[in-house]
């Protein structure tokens, strides 16, 4: 097994949008791969590789070693990726014969090769590979492997191959280590099940629906709970004599993020619940916005002055299990029962319990609900009084109702490319509102639009280019979006000294004209003093 | 010394106008006298006078626009043979690109000019492969002018489609791919790597499909596949023009996977496009590695450049000592190219 297949699995999973097309792919390449190149490729999938990566700028000097500079700036100009236009751009006249490197060659090789052989040896590599295997190499030793395939994802499909359950899977999973050669040979039936050694195992979240119109009229009250939707990270609490971690909603370990957390994960159990940054406000601790969050989910190191100036908290809302007992199949009520005591008897420090919020009637939640943005809350989840915790995005059980967007109509000032699959299109947008006879930018959007949008845009933005900055253009004031937002803040950062939280296009405005869209001072209205 | 071609021909809003012949190349506009290099809608218009190119070539216009739009007097003129029309020597060469493709080769006074149209170097059973003609202006296209533009072998993109069916045997592969020369290159690709089977095919494919049959070219059985129940069509390779692949028309597939062919499938990110699941990177065009061959094998001391990414080529050959000039052709790579 070489690179090319890996690259072609990777390839094919990335095109495939359908769940079933792409655990076919995976059945495929658990049946077919030889250790241990099928576990790496597993390892890579999961997210769970590491290896020493190189430096985009060793791969640029390579090229620039190899192409005439100005056929280099066009096709970088027109393939928008540095990576893939590496690949693309790689002399093929140079192929050698070698055959090409495995994938247990390649990782072997970065991890024990001098560096000032890396240049050398990559270069041969790529010598040896076909375009889209050298995209994968790339993209494999600068850390830019993008797979259209969770980890999750990839499990489901080494269960369906072995033709066993995924959770079974899932218990041995942190008894195992790439290239899981023990998990192959026990999936074969060669060889004893891998052993776990009661190593803290992360459990699938179970994940809410946005609340639409339609469903809310169908709800009724007695049968739901209320707690506020907070603004933090969602992630599960797992300790117990094998260890305790700390997991974001992906099942990502970030317990060395938050040490406070984990040094205060005394208690034996699995608890759900929302990461907080707290500070100190007139009435105790108050929940600090989530740019501080950022600031501590952003950091490598964890040092002593952002443990005091950014504490984290977690605020609980459901136990999974107590003990050993798997509470999962529990209805909610119960749930919360086992959960309030199970709290008052540990008294877990830096945590508290999310409370319920008590309403008679569903109207009476909608205006609590209409209160959520004065009391910088985002939104409300409700959450079936009988729901088991189900893993995954169960439609019905538990809907995530945020509070309205704020809104307004401003003018597109300019456009940039995409990343990654968008590299082609002008995705990215600037757009301003009216400042007396100026228009002043207030922010930037890359989401909301549908593709047919997306395809009017970029075509638009190509017609009515006044200017170029680099790979920024400048069109003509002259086309209406209607921007979407959660909250609007003063920026001393920003030019119009406005900046806007999760802005989104909601719709392309053809019908307005420029001079029409709102004014700055519409928006300074919205901002909450 | 000989007249140097850009005196004698000329770039006109109409297209590329050999003056002391009287007749233009490919023109975008009815004229007096047309010569065609092949049937592709932005080389190939209806309205001529009178036109001239390969007798395939004519039957393709005919069978495209109808008889009476294909030009009021059609002269079929085969490969190789020298035609002199007021003096202007004339005669084509295979171009290697779709049936009946032909480079138009003209000499006057001594001075030789090739408009080679578009034009591949890779083979191709559904038409005749390219020859190169030696000239002092070559006039090329530029499609796929940029180096990231290397075409696989294309048996190399036919194993993978293959493979993919073999993995996913209850599915239909529809392959989106233009009327004239990709489909049916397509189909002698997989009859060259032992597909067999009935090949089904929408309706807008069926017409020139039929006529390279009956113009010579076999392409084995074929079927429509508005006809063939969802089961029939399990396993099956069904081939459709782009805008059908992902439209309503496909729902009438079993489960189908989009696959398109063109040379543009090279780069991932407009693979992404359009909800394509296997790029084939099959292209009817010279990718960059033949261009610069070509224009380096005619030994031609100065290249015209008429649509495509013009800048790249030019850079390419100035430094290769080759003069290149962009000539600009309105209305050249639109429509069904690639
Ligand atoms: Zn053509
Ligand atoms: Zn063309």
């Amino acid at each position: 097994m070489s690179l090319p297949d890996f690259a072609e699995l990777l390839e094919r999973l990335l095109f495939t949008p359908g769940r079933n097309g792409k655990l076919a792919l995976l059945r495929q390449w658990f049946a077919n791969q030889p250790d241990p190149d099928r576990g790496i490729g597993l390892a890579a999938l999961a997210g769970e590789l590491s290896l020493r990566t190189a430096k985009p700028a060793l791969l640029r000097e390579l090229i620039a070693e190899r192409t005439d500079p100005t056929l280099f700036a066009l096709s970088y100009d027109y393939v928008g990726d540095l990576a893939e236009t590496i690949a693309l751009l790689w002399p093929e006249d140079a192929r050698s014969n070698a055959p090409p490197p495995g994938l247990a060659e390649v990782i072997e090789t970065l991890e024990t090769a001098p560096k000032a052989e890396l240049p050398r040896i990559i270069a041969a590599w790529l010598d040896a590979l076909d375009s889209g295997a050298r995209l994968a190499l790339i993209k494999l030793i600068t850390g830019g492997l993008r797979v259209g395939a969770s980890a999750r994802l990839a499990k489901a499909g080494l269960a369906e191959w072995a033709d066993v359950d995924l959770g079974e899977i899932e218990e041995v999973w942190h008894g195992v280590a790439p290239p899981y050669l023990t998990l192959f040979a026990w999936l074969e039936g060669q060889g004893p099940r891998p052993d776990p050694n009661g190593a803290p195992v992360f459990r699938p979240l179970m994940l809410a629906h946005p609340l639409e119109e339609a469903d809310f009229a169908k709800l009724h009250a007695p049968d739901w709970r209320a707690e506020w939707k907070w603004d933090g990270i969602r992630v599960q609490l797992t300790a117990g004599p094998g260890g305790a971690r700390l997991w974001s909603r992906s099942g990502e370990d970030i317990s060395n993020t938050f040490p406070e957390i984990l040094a205060a994960m005394r208690f034996h159990g699995v608890a759900d619940g929302e990461l907080l940054v707290m500070r100190d406000g007139p009435s105790g601790g108050e929940v600090a916005p989530f740019s501080d969050l950022q600031q501590r989910l952003n950091r490598k190191t964890v040092t002593a002055r952002m443990l005091r100036d950014h504490p984290a908290h977690v605020r609980l809302y459901d136990l999974l299990f107590e003990g050993e007992a798997d509470l999962r199949a529990l209805p909610f009520d119960e749930r919360r029962a086992r959960l309030e005591a199970w709290f008052a008897r540990e008294a877990p420090a830096r945590m508290d319990l999310s409370p319920l919020i008590s309403f008679a009637t569903m109207e009476e939640l909608a205006e609590i609900r209409a209160g959520t943005r004065a009391a910088s809350i985002e939104g409300l989840m409700l959450k079936r009084g009988d729901s088991i915790y189900q893993p995954g995005r169960v439609k019905g059980p538990w809907w995530k109702w945020k509070r309205d967007p704020l809104n307004v109509d401003a003018v597109l000032m300019y456009a940039q490319r995409g990343h990654g699959k968008r590299s082609s299109f002008y995705s990215d947008y600037t757009f301003g509102l009216w400042r007396g006879d100026e228009l002043v930018p207030i922010g930037k959007a890359y989401s909301g639009y549908t593709d047919a949008e997306l395809a009017f845009l970029d075509k638009w933005i190509r017609d009515h280019t006044t200017a170029r900055f680099g790979p920024v253009r400048e069109v003509e004031k002259a086309l209406v979006l209607e921007v979407e937002f959660d909250a609007a803040q003063y920026s001393p950062r920003h030019k119009s000294g406005v900046a806007l939280r999760f802005p989104r296009i909601a719709r392309i405005r053809r019908d307005k004209p420029a001079e029409e869209a709102d004014r700055l001072e519409t928006l300074e209205a919205l901002i909450k003093r | 010394m000989p007249p140097h071609p850009e005196t004698w021909l000329r770039v006109t809003p109409d297209g590329l106008f050999c003056e002391p012949g009287g007749f233009f190349v490919d023109p975008v506009r009815p004229v007096e006298r047309a010569v065609i290099t092949h049937g592709h809608s932005d080389h190939a218009r209806p309205g001529h006078a009178h036109v001239l190119a390969t007798k395939e070539t004519l039957a393709i216009m005919r069978a495209r626009m109808g008889e009476d739009r294909a030009g009021a007097t059609q002269q079929a003129h085969p490969y190789g043979e020298t035609l002199t029309i007021n003096g202007v020597k004339l005669w084509l060469r295979p171009a290697g690109h779709v049936l009946g493709s032909a480079q138009v080769c003209l000499e006057w006074q001594g001075a030789r000019a090739v408009i080679s149209g578009d034009y591949k170097r890779r083979h191709d059973a559904t038409c005749a492969p390219f020859e190169p003609e030696r000239c002092d202006v070559f006039v090329t296209e530029a499609t796929f002018a940029l180096p990231v533009f290397t075409h696989p072998p294309a048996g190399q993109e036919i194993a993978r489609l293959l493979r993919s069916v073999a993995l996913f045997p209850e599915r239909t592969h529809v392959i989106g791919c233009y009327a004239l020369g990709k489909a049916q290159r397509l189909i002698s690709l997989l009859r060259e790597a032992g597909w067999d089977q009935p090949i089904p095919l929408h309706g807008a494919l069926m017409k020139l499909c039929t006529l390279y049959e009956e113009l010579g070219v076999q392409l084995g059985p074929l079927t429509q596949a508005t006809v063939a129940g969802k089961e029939r069509l399990a396993g099956a390779i069904v081939l459709a023009p782009p805008s059908a692949i992902a439209d309503r028309w496909a729902r009438r597939l079993a489960e189908p996977i989009p696959c398109l062919a063109s040379g543009w499938m090279r780069v991932r990110q407009r693979a992404r496009q359009g909800g394509v699941e296997l790029p084939m990177v099959i292209s009817d065009h010279a990718d960059w590695p033949e261009l610069l061959a070509t224009c380096t094998e005619v030994e031609a001391q100065e290249v015209w450049v008429t649509h495509g990414r013009e800048e790249a080529l030019i850079h390419a050959l100035a430094q290769r000592g080759i003069r290149g000039r962009a000539l600009h052709l309105i209305g050249r790579g639109e429509g069904e190219e690639e």
